[in-house]
């Protein structure tokens, strides 16, 4: 039985769902009275059931899931409406009874692991508070509870990290605690909000598997609140799609899926990116562009390939990047060569701390290098001076992933744009005028907005900002770092089709870091897939996804959530999380020379 | 418990370096001070018998290397010399005068933290409320106003209006414990108040500081009431940037005794330096200077020390 007939066999059996949310309307003060930010939501959850709610940002969803918990603000948001658990209007919930309920009757947990936990106290205190709370329980007690709990949500070694503080935990294992910490009570309704989005894909395979076991153990219904249609198609019964505060389309996940109604719906599916779509396509590919009247996708028009003769753009050869700790030392790149040609975009892979950021920080020498050269435009520039570095920031520019921290909020974007220009002295301040001009339109963007402030732009257009800062000095190289990663779906794919689009052009030569892997299948001509500071494989981007040969990977590749909820649950996740293996080494410590094997022209694979 | 352990032994040595390093500053500055010592003490009648009597009673003669390892070892005996014109070593000097500086900088300190830490955390709790701004109002113009001058203000109403403390002065050391310490009270309230406007400002900014933060947020969903919400998860990581505050204050207290103990006659270590200073009496400068700065030294130790107590990521 899985979980859906399970879920089927529940709800006909018992009469009220868990949680009946009537007509939410939540508005928040402005300086103009009131404004609402959700509008009219109605959807039930029931016992033992999933429903996701589903959009980009700014449609309203984490608003619902605080409303439901009442933990917004009282003097600056409203909440009207209906939300009922097993039978009661929360709405009408005097304060004391609402602390009952939450943690009590409905668990939470939220997006990022890494600060929703109190820093100064540890684990096992902020666990056993969570008992305490709604358990008529001593502290001692609690504790003891809470170690069963860390049992139960599979924290290795948990009696001996119980008096650990957070910041000894990674990402996924803080999720972890922040899931018994919700789940401490045995609620019965769990509240997720985007709790994977922050974390590795091989993680997040882990983590929903473990949301989903724990659910079937104890009944519990699911609210669950995520931007990723492929998260939806893994977890969901039943789905809610919002947009702007609107309840667009709601029903069973396999059939919205199948046959969306509403034309936001469609867009939304259609610019997902996908793994394996790529059909016979050797190059890179558009996203194919989505007409938000109808939601129906065009045809994304492949690439041309890179170019095949002459010097490359860069090229790196042995690079490596260690850090001295008082105890050791972290080798964060080890041993990486790789070079790309003009055209071309390399994409380099891999999970959080496997050393990609680090990589291309080198590149642009934000970062030093510990051994091994880089050679860009024939030029050796890891040993460079400072001073002769100007000349390498002419060549190569580099993207970074918050299109929000990286504008400096006081400069207008026209002033940004020609900073770079203004520093090196290349044109004549009438030219450069002329030249935001230009650049602004290349990425899509309106020169009349030169004078405006970065806040009054949208996080894809502020990407786009960048872009354009980065264009500015006509550079052969870019180092896009997690350049998408923080946008909308929507969003995504058309400023990765700027980037496709301005390579074309320009012969722009990328190094697209990312650990998004269908991005990546859609815009690389290669791949080069890093681990813990080491590149494991290497090769065209056809034959790293059509014949992964390196364990990693395959499992890299296989956890990656497929939007197609025919496939739901099909997927458990290999249990060899290798969280705990570290990139710090002994003082003395000498990296082994790696052996690689060319499986296929180009395609290099390390040999264990 | 191993890691605060650590930090101590590694502050503590740091400490002693410093120390020492603080110790040569001030055997230099006195050497280098222009003119013969001696003959400074002594004034423009003595005769040069008198100055090179004196001259080989402080040890001037000797070679500076000599002269400062008889000053160190002084020191490592707990030694700081002879005072010129009291009939005291400097040592016996400090510590006669040192019970009225010490409580004073007590309870100033204790009446502000008092004061500042309740009403800076509501004021924060209750942002934008008529409270918060009154506090943000008040606090900047109790920071504004002169100590010197409010503490007149206090003496007037408290001490000669109303007789309800004694206006300036300090009991002899036969007085009762509590007669010397009730001359403390207006000078304690008025550093107290005067201090407390800065610490509760600092309490304020940092308790708004961490209330935005996600963990209070997960507090609040775990059903935690408002007041453990505050108290217990924000506080605690709001100690760090208050801790770091109040100890400026105490330094700034201890440096501030010179003008303090002046507006108030408190016979104290203030008090000591400042006629030491009018009868060039450089030994009592030179120990009242070290003694200083060790307490400064020592002060930022502790404030370290609660770092790391506050804050199990700190790293020391």
């Amino acid at each position: 039985m899985n979980a859906r007939q399970h879920a089927v066999l529940k709800a006909g059996t018992s009469q009220s769902p868990v949680l009946e949310v009537e007509k939410l309307t939540t508005s928040f003060r402005t300086s103009a009275g009131w404004r609402p930010v959700i509008r009219d939501i109605s959807f039930h959850v029931d016992i033992g059931e999933t429903v996701a709610i589903v959009g980009e940002s700014g449609s309203g969803k984490s608003v619902t899931a605080l409303s439901a918990m009442r933990l917004l603000p009282r003097d600056r948001a409203r909440v009207e409406g209906r939300i009922m658990l097993e039978g009661r209007d929360l709405l009408t919930l005097g304060e004391a009874e609402m602390r009952s309920i939450r943690g009590g009757r409905i668990g939470m947990i939220f997006q990022e692991p890494m600060t929703s936990l109190n820093p100064v106290f540890t684990i096992g205190n902020q666990l056993a508070e969570a008992l305490v709370l709604h358990r008529d329980l001593s502290w001692s007690a609690a504790e003891a509870e809470a170690l069963r709990l860390m049992d139960r949500v599979r924290i290795p070694a948990a009696k001996s990290r119980l008096h650990e503080y957070p910041h000894k935990f990674s990402g996924g294992m803080r999720q972890r605690v922040m899931i018994a910490m919700a789940l401490a009570c045995r609620p019965k309704l769990l509240i997720a909000d985007e709790p994977t989005t922050a974390l590795d894909v091989t993680i997040q395979a882990e983590i929903l598997h473990l949301i989903r076991e724990l659910q079937r153990e104890q009944d519990m219904a699911v609210l669950f609140i995520t931007h990723d249609m492929g998260v939806v198609a893994e977890v969901a019964d039943r789905t809610v799609v919002m947009f702007r505060g609107d309840m667009v389309e709601t029903g069973a996940t396999d059939v919205l899926f199948a046959q969306p109604a509403k034309p936001y719906t469609r867009m939304l599916l259609a610019s997902i990116p996908q793994l394996g779509t790529m059909g016979a396509s050797r190059g890179p590919r558009r996203f194919p562009e989505v007409d938000p009247a109808t939601g129906v996708p065009g045809e994304g028009r492949e690439m041309p390939p890179a170019r095949a003769a002459g010097a490359p753009v860069v090229e790196v050869s042995n690079l490596s990047i260690r850090f001295n700790l008082p105890h050791g030392r972290v080798h964060a790149v080890e041993d990486v060569s790789f070079s790309i040609m003009p055209g071309e975009t390399l994409a380099l892979v891999g999970e959080s701390g496997c050393g990609k950021s680090t990589t291309g920080r080198a590149i642009m020498r934000l970062q030093d290098p510990s051994a091994g050269s880089i050679s860009i435009g024939g030029r050796d520039i890891a040993h460079m001076k400072a001073r002769d570095l100007r000349g390498l920031r002419r060549s190569a520019q580099m993207i970074f992933q918050d299109p929000f921290a990286s504008l400096n909020p006081r400069i207008t974007v026209g002033s940004a744009i020609a900073e770079p220009m203004l520093v090196h002295g290349v044109r004549e301040k009438r030219a450069i005028r002329d030249r935001v001009t230009e650049l602004l339109e290349q990425v899509g963007l309106s020169p009349d907005m030169v004078s405006r402030y970065p806040h009054e732009f949208s996080g894809g257009q502020r990407q786009r900002i960048s872009i354009a800062r980065a264009l500015a000095l006509e550079p052969q190289l870019i180092v896009a770092d997690e350049a998408v990663s923080a946008l909308d779906v929507s969003v995504k794919a058309q400023v990765s089709n700027l980037l496709m689009d301005l390579q074309a052009e320009k012969g722009l030569a990328y190094l697209f870091i990312s650990h998004d892997m269908s991005v990546v299948e859609r815009i690389s001509h290669r791949v080069a897939v890093m681990y813990f500071g080491e590149i494991v494989e290497i090769g065209p981007r056809a034959a790293v996804f059509g014949n992964p040969r390196h364990p990693y990977t395959r499992r890299l590749i296989s956890a990656v959530p497929i939007p197609d909820p025919a496939r739901r649950g099909t997927r458990i996740p290999a249990p060899a999380s290798e969280e705990a293996r570290s990139p710090i080494r002994p003082l003395d410590y000498v990296a082994p020379k790696r052996r690689y094997q060319e499986v296929s022209p180009g395609h290099l694979v390390q040999l264990a | 418990m191993n890691r605060v352990i650590r930090a101590f032994l590694r502050r503590l040595m740091g400490m002693i370096v410093v120390l020492l390093i603080v110790a040569t500053l001030v055997f230099i500055i006195v050497r280098v001070t222009p003119g013969d010592p001696a003959a400074v003490m002594l004034g423009s009648d003595a005769t040069p018998e008198d100055i090179a009597q004196l001259r080989e009673k402080m040890g001037l003669n000797a070679p500076l290397i000599v002269q400062y390892g008889q000053f160190m070892a002084g020191l490592l005996r707990g030694d700081l010399g002879q005072s010129i014109f009291l009939d005291q070593s400097v040592g016996q000097a400090l510590l006669s005068r040192a019970e009225p500086t010490f409580f004073l900088t007590l309870f100033s300190i204790l009446i502000a933290t008092v004061i500042a830490l309740p009403v800076g955390i509501l004021s924060a709790v209750r942002r934008g409320s008529g409270f918060d701004q009154l506090v943000v109002t008040v606090t900047m113009v109790a920071a504004s106003v002169p100590s010197f001058w409010l503490g007149l203000i206090l003496i007037q109403v408290f001490a000669v209006q109303l007789g309800w403390f004694p206006a300036s002065g300090y009991g002899g050391p036969d007085t009762p414990f509590l007669y010397r310490l009730t001359h403390l009270v207006l000078p304690a309230v008025t550093l107290g108040i005067v201090n407390s406007a800065l610490i509760t400002r600092f309490t304020r900014a940092a308790m708004l500081d961490v209330l935005g933060d996600d963990y209070v947020r997960t507090a609040r969903a775990k059903g935690a009431s408002e007041r453990r919400v505050v108290l217990k998860h924000a506080f605690r990581n709001a100690m760090v940037p208050i801790i770091t505050v109040i100890g400026l204050s105490v330094a700034m207290l201890v440096a501030g005794a010179v003008v303090t103990e002046t507006v108030f006659g408190l016979p104290g270590v203030g008090n000591l330096v400042v006629s030491a200073v009018l009868r060039r009496d450089y030994p009592v400068i030179q120990g009242a200077l070290l003694v200083v700065a060790a307490i400064y030294v020592l002060i930022n130790f502790i404030v370290d020390m609660l770092y790391v107590a506050a804050d199990p990521r700190v790293r020391i």
